[in-house]
């Protein structure tokens, strides 16, 4: 965070950080406007694919499934817990900052714990996801689901989906290694030796990306 | 999308505050209870209608991302010239996701105006699926 601003601070005369933030933090947030870019660009080409078809398949119909409930109908509910882990994981990853703030080492371990397990169990979600749907006969180029007029339907929305979602799903996978070493390096007592904990803010900042980017996945394939 | 104001006078506490971080848990996840109840009412009684609720969604959504990226992200808190660098350039989004949809929305009405065929092809219906009667054994349900 930034460090205390008496009022009327005179910014760019010379001597200080304009931006009165640190240097890696800075890049990790350009760092992330270039992925947001990224990211942009897979899902407007899918509203531009979208847009383009006459029809497209309903994704109340494909996404109804949950583990261990065989074909009974319900829409909506597996990914709404699976948007339910990763804003509570982006929590705990906040608690982890803040506590860091407060040079507190054995919180900052339990929320890492905590915002590690968030992650994995997501990442355990999207599997079961792929699989189930793999097994629908779905993947790359292969599409069994109908348009939702009932005409047939291209490979493009399941290219997409699988082509996106595995994107952000490769964010979080490597999130959950970037929150491991933050992990390892607290239990070392490495930032308790550098008297500050700005490393955890950085790895925070990119896993509250990750929980970004699917508010919009979310939105784009399950919702629209 | 990105908040441009930095509040007058800002000090940073020596103890964060983690009151904020449970209110916009609580937003977040009140956001999202809200997007799923109105697809639950649209999928058992088809109403609102789907454009509706679509431009719903959108607002929805980037209010969620205002959240996150405000006070999960901490961006609301920093200065505000940093600000800028990050929301200036996002505004490209804009132009981006207009530009693009326009021009999908514009090519499939080309091509469903001087392409007989392709605009044909979408009045032959898929067969029925196959029920998944029989199931491999190490295939999940």
């Amino acid at each position: 965070m930034a460090q205390a601003v008496p009022a009327g601070q005179k910014w760019w005369s010379g001597g200080k950080s304009p931006f009165n933030v640190e240097y890696g933090k800075l890049m990790m947030w350009y760092f992330l406007m270039s992925d947001a870019f990224t990211f942009g660009a897979f899902l407007i080409s899918y509203g531009t694919i979208r847009f383009s078809s006459n029809g497209w398949p309903d994704p109340n119909e494909v996404f109804k499934a949950f583990p261990l409930m065989g074909e009974t109908n319900l829409p909506l509910v597996f990914v709404s817990l699976m948007t339910f882990i990763l804003i509570a994981s982006s929590v705990t990853m906040v608690l982890a900052v803040a506590a860091g703030h407060n040079n507190d080492q054995k919180s900052v371990t339990k929320y890492m714990i905590l915002t590690i397990i968030g992650g994995l169990m997501f990442l355990g979600c999207q599997a079961w996801e792929w699989t189930h749907l793999h097994g629908e006969g779905a993947w790359w180029g292969r599409n069994p689901f109908p348009n939702a007029d009932g005409s047939v339907a291209s490979t493009n929305f399941t290219t997409f989906f699988f082509t996106i979602t595995g994107f952000h799903g490769f964010h979080v996978f490597s999130g959950v290694v970037i929150n491991c070493i933050m992990l390892i390096k607290n239990l070392r007592g490495d930032f308790a030796k550098r008297g500050h904990y700005l490393m955890i803010e950085k790895a925070g900042l990119y896993w509250h990306f990750v929980d970004l980017v699917w508010v919009f996945v979310f939105t784009c394939f399950y919702l629209l | 999308m990105a908040h441009i104001e930095t509040p007058p006078g800002h000090v940073a506490e020596a103890h964060f505050d983690t009151k904020p971080i449970w209110r916009t848990f609580w937003i977040l996840l009140g956001i999202t209870m809200v997007e799923l109840l109105l697809a639950t009412i649209h999928l058992k009684t088809g109403f609102p209608p789907k454009y509706v609720l679509n431009g719903v969604y959108l607002i929805l959504t980037c209010a969620k991302a205002f959240y996150i990226i405000a006070e999960f992200m901490h961006l609301r808190h920093e200065i505000k010239n940093m600000i800028m660098t990050i929301a200036v350039p996002a505004l490209l989004f804009v132009w981006f996701i207009i530009a693009f949809l326009w021009d999908g929305n514009s090519y499939r009405e080309l091509r469903n105006r001087y392409d007989r065929h392709h605009a044909e092809q979408n009045l032959i219906k898929a067969p029925p699926r196959e029920e998944p009667a029989a199931k491999k054994p190490g295939q999940p349900d």
